[in-house]
């Protein structure tokens, strides 16, 4: 039986079908909905963790403990988790593991255009990339052979074109793996330094046995030759689709698995073509390795370092397309919604005139023009340790807040809060709990009291813990009442210890209940509540008015007309 | 070879859009490909679904020029997408408008009267008002399918298979709903 699956949901498929007894994961785009899909199967045990270190180290210990098992994550999360993975290459495993990465070339929702394959190359894990929803399913399968036979985790990396493209994917059956007994065996799973230095020969020694067999699969690393002399093309994941189409007839070398390169199988293709072209997205990787093997090829002098490729750009190189460009309209960026409990936060923080060290999540749109709250932004949990960096260089001077998300906090923003106790810089930090993950699609996280299969879960209580870190000066707002939020933080920059604000609401895409409208009367014109940015409210010649259909009934916009004219409805 | 290019602001309903064609393919006995966008651009921002349906599908994405049909669930963004119609390809447009952030602050201008601009550029341009349909069927929600009903009829799919596909792909307490927002679909394009 087959059906039309997200590669998601695929490597969720094959996970199951491998035998995969526990997955840990924590949300980012394009990874989210492995750990989702995964979660529906019987017999099996998934989780959000809170972080993707805590992921990664879940599946090493359930590999350890004789499990098969697997961590999902985007490409930056990798980075998060890049210590147990870095280690684990060394420990190996006892039931098979695999990591599986999302890049995502063109950023479409990250904050950089990172190419994870030198994670597997740095590591010294093998790592398979797909090109489609069918071979995601068969390589999890395949990558949990590998991982067994070698003893060593196995990466699994996808581009957003893959995880997030539906294509068919014939069903197979669960194939129970037993629990592999755990033997007690500190030379393999203490990596302490005598341990480690002879641990570090055998994954050297891995690594180079790793490199010959992989020239043996060659139903993952294939030739697909048509007209020999002519030009060769070598590409991998998603650009081999694109290859394909554009070049139907070109000789082609589809890589499966990016580390280690089949180094022997692409030497003996070199030969048969007249020049090797490597196509391949972000960084050269490919390339380079195959230049340091001693092959002749071309890469990044055609092909830009930056963004996703399309057939498109891959005919342009090959004298066959002429480009349609598009009309120039006006740009449609991202907005937070109407009735997002964010709005009115970033609008007082705005108007008192604050630096905002900001974080991950879909507040980070409060950088977004009219609102231009947000200063800075750098990866999840920075918020915290950056305004705690701007308090300590200019004396405790500078006026400045964090701004964290409620899941983010908990992924790492919470060390973050004890650094800044713990070394006293003062700094006041806004936690919007939304109680929920929003931007990746509503998902659980340890503060919501559910887990992710919707099951009920014990609380971690935001303030509590922010007291047990030492927090003196903490106060709870709800994110709805623009005056409150305005006083508790005039309260907080005021005071010389450490502040928490946590501004409650639930995010409005959650709760969907029929609420009050509101409208507008003898509008002013003042232009204020279009300080707002909010995606209902829109101005006229005759001032401004609030779509209907749009509008939830926050009332921030009644709270910020200095002339009473937006009314309760 | 079929190439079906769904563009329209995040939040729309896009992507069950895609999921119906997905679906159609599977009941012709199709390959079909989809690809689409989640995460920061569904909240509010462009968003694009691509839909490929044949006997033999590799890439995901429609390339620009290569679209035999797009529907465009609003005015603007089928300004923006229309590069990727073939020549001859049909553009299908749900006449609402919404403004994006920079018209709404006034920091650029909402193109005024998109209607005729596409009309005299692209012979086969079909508006329709899929949101007001869409509430006479019961639920403004269902636009995404009166655009599917308009689809079909424009397209030439199986209307039988097509219903199929749509009720397999909606919660069964909202499918006498989407049918008949297909329906209308299908009759007033």
């Amino acid at each position: 039986m087959k059906e039309l699956m997200l590669t998601n949901q695929a490597i969720a498929r094959g996970a199951y079908e491998a035998g995969v007894r526990v997955l840990s994961a924590y949300p980012g785009t394009p990874s989210t909905e492995i750990a989702e899909n995964f979660a529906k199967f019987d017999g099996i045990y998934a989780e959000w963790a809170p972080n993707e270190k805590v992921a990664v180290e879940v599946a090493v210990g359930a590999a350890v403990a004789g499990a098969r098992a697997m961590a999902c994550m985007k490409h930056v999360g990798l980075n998060v988790a890049a210590d147990p993975l870095f280690t684990a290459a060394y420990t190996g495993v006892n039931g098979g593991l695999v990591i599986v990465v999302a890049d995502d070339p063109g950023m479409h929702s990250s904050q950089n255009e990172q190419d994870s394959r030198y994670y597997a190359r740095s590591a010294h894990v093998p790592m398979l990339e797909p090109s489609d929803a069918s071979e995601a399913k068969e390589f999890v399968k395949l990558a949990y052979e590998l991982s067994e036979k070698f003893d060593t985790p196995v990466l699994l990396r996808e581009t957003t074109r893959v995880a997030h493209s539906h294509g068919f994917v014939e069903l197979g059956e669960r194939e129970e793996q037993e629990i592999k007994a755990y033997e007690k065996s500190p030379q393999k799973y203490v990596m302490m330094p005598a341990n480690a230095i002879k641990r570090h020969v055998t994954v050297e020694a891995r690594d180079k046995e790793l490199g010959e067999y992989v020239s043996t699969l060659t139903e993952i690393n294939r030739e697909e030759l048509t007209n020999e002399n002519e030009i060769g093309i070598v590409c991998s994941g998603v650009v081999y689709q694109y290859v394909k189409e554009a070049l139907p007839n070109a000789n082609v070398f589809k890589i499966g698995t990016v580390y280690p390169l089949p180094m022997t199988a692409l030497k003996a293709f070199a030969k048969k073509v007249k020049e090797v072209i490597v196509i391949e997205e972000l960084e050269p990787y490919i390339e380079d390795a195959m230049k340091a093997a001693g092959i002749d090829c071309k890469g990044k002098e055609l092909f830009s370092l930056q963004g996703e490729l399309s057939v498109v750009k891959i005919l342009e190189k090959f004298g066959g397309a002429s480009v349609p460009t598009a009309e120039s309209v006006p740009a449609r960026p991202p907005v937070m919604c109407a009735g997002c409990p964010h709005r009115g936060v970033f609008y007082v923080l705005g108007k008192l005139g604050l630096t905002v060290n900001g974080d991950i999540g879909c507040y980070t749109l409060g950088a977004v023009a009219p609102l231009s709250a947000v200063d800075t932004c750098v990866c999840m949990g920075a918020s915290i340790g950056m305004a705690h960096g701007f308090k300590k260089a200019t004396n405790g001077e500078s006026k400045n807040v964090a701004v964290i998300g409620d899941s983010t906090f908990l992924h790492s923003g919470v060390t973050g809060l004890i650094n800044a106790v713990y070394n006293q810089s003062g700094i006041t930090l806004l936690i919007l709990d939304n109680s929920t993950t929003g931007m990746t699609g509503h998902q659980q996280h340890p503060a919501t009291g559910k887990n992710l299969l919707g099951q009920p879960a014990p609380v971690v209580c935001l303030d509590e813990l922010c007291k047990a870190c030492g927090v003196k000066d903490l106060a709870i707002v709800d994110a709805y009442d623009v005056k409150a939020v305005e006083t508790a933080v005039k309260n907080a920059i005021a005071s010389p210890e450490v502040s928490v604000i946590i501004a409650q609401r639930p995010c409005v895409l959650l709760d969907k209940s029929a609420k009050p409208k509101v409208k507008v009367e003898n509008c002013r014109k003042c232009g204020k509540c279009m300080k707002l940015g909010c995606p209902a409210i829109s101005k006229t010649e005759n001032g401004i008015v609030i779509d209907t259909n749009q509008c939830v009934g926050c009332e921030v916009c009644i709270q910020v007309c200095p002339f009473h004219c937006i009314e309760k409805a | 070879m079929m190439n079906i290019l769904i563009a329209g602001v995040g939040g729309q309903g896009t992507l069950l859009a895609s999921r119906v064609l997905g679906r159609y393919a599977l009941l012709s006995g199709k390959d079909c490909k989809l690809s689409e966008i989640h995460g920061m651009s569904q909240r509010g921002g462009s968003v694009v679904t691509h839909a490929r349906i044949g006997d033999k599908i590799h890439s995901p994405v429609i390339w620009e020029g290569g679209a035999d049909m797009i529907i465009a669930f609003e005015a603007l963004e089928a300004m923006r997408a229309k590069h990727y119609l073939k020549k001859g390809g049909i553009l299908l447009v749900n006449e609402e408008e919404i403004l994006p952030m920079p018209c709404i602050m006034g920091a650029a201008t909402y193109p005024a009267d998109i209607q005729s601009a596409l009309k005299s550029e692209i012979e086969n341009t079909y508006f329709i008002k899929a949101q007001e349909i869409a509430t006479e069927a019961g639920s403004a929600k269902a636009t995404n399918v009166v655009m599917l009903g308009c689809l079909c009829k424009l397209f030439g799919f199986d209307k039988a298979l097509m219903q199929q596909a749509v009720a397999e792909c909606v919660p069964e307490k909202f499918r006498e709903l989407n049918l008949k927002a297909f329906e209308l679909g299908f009759q007033r394009v």
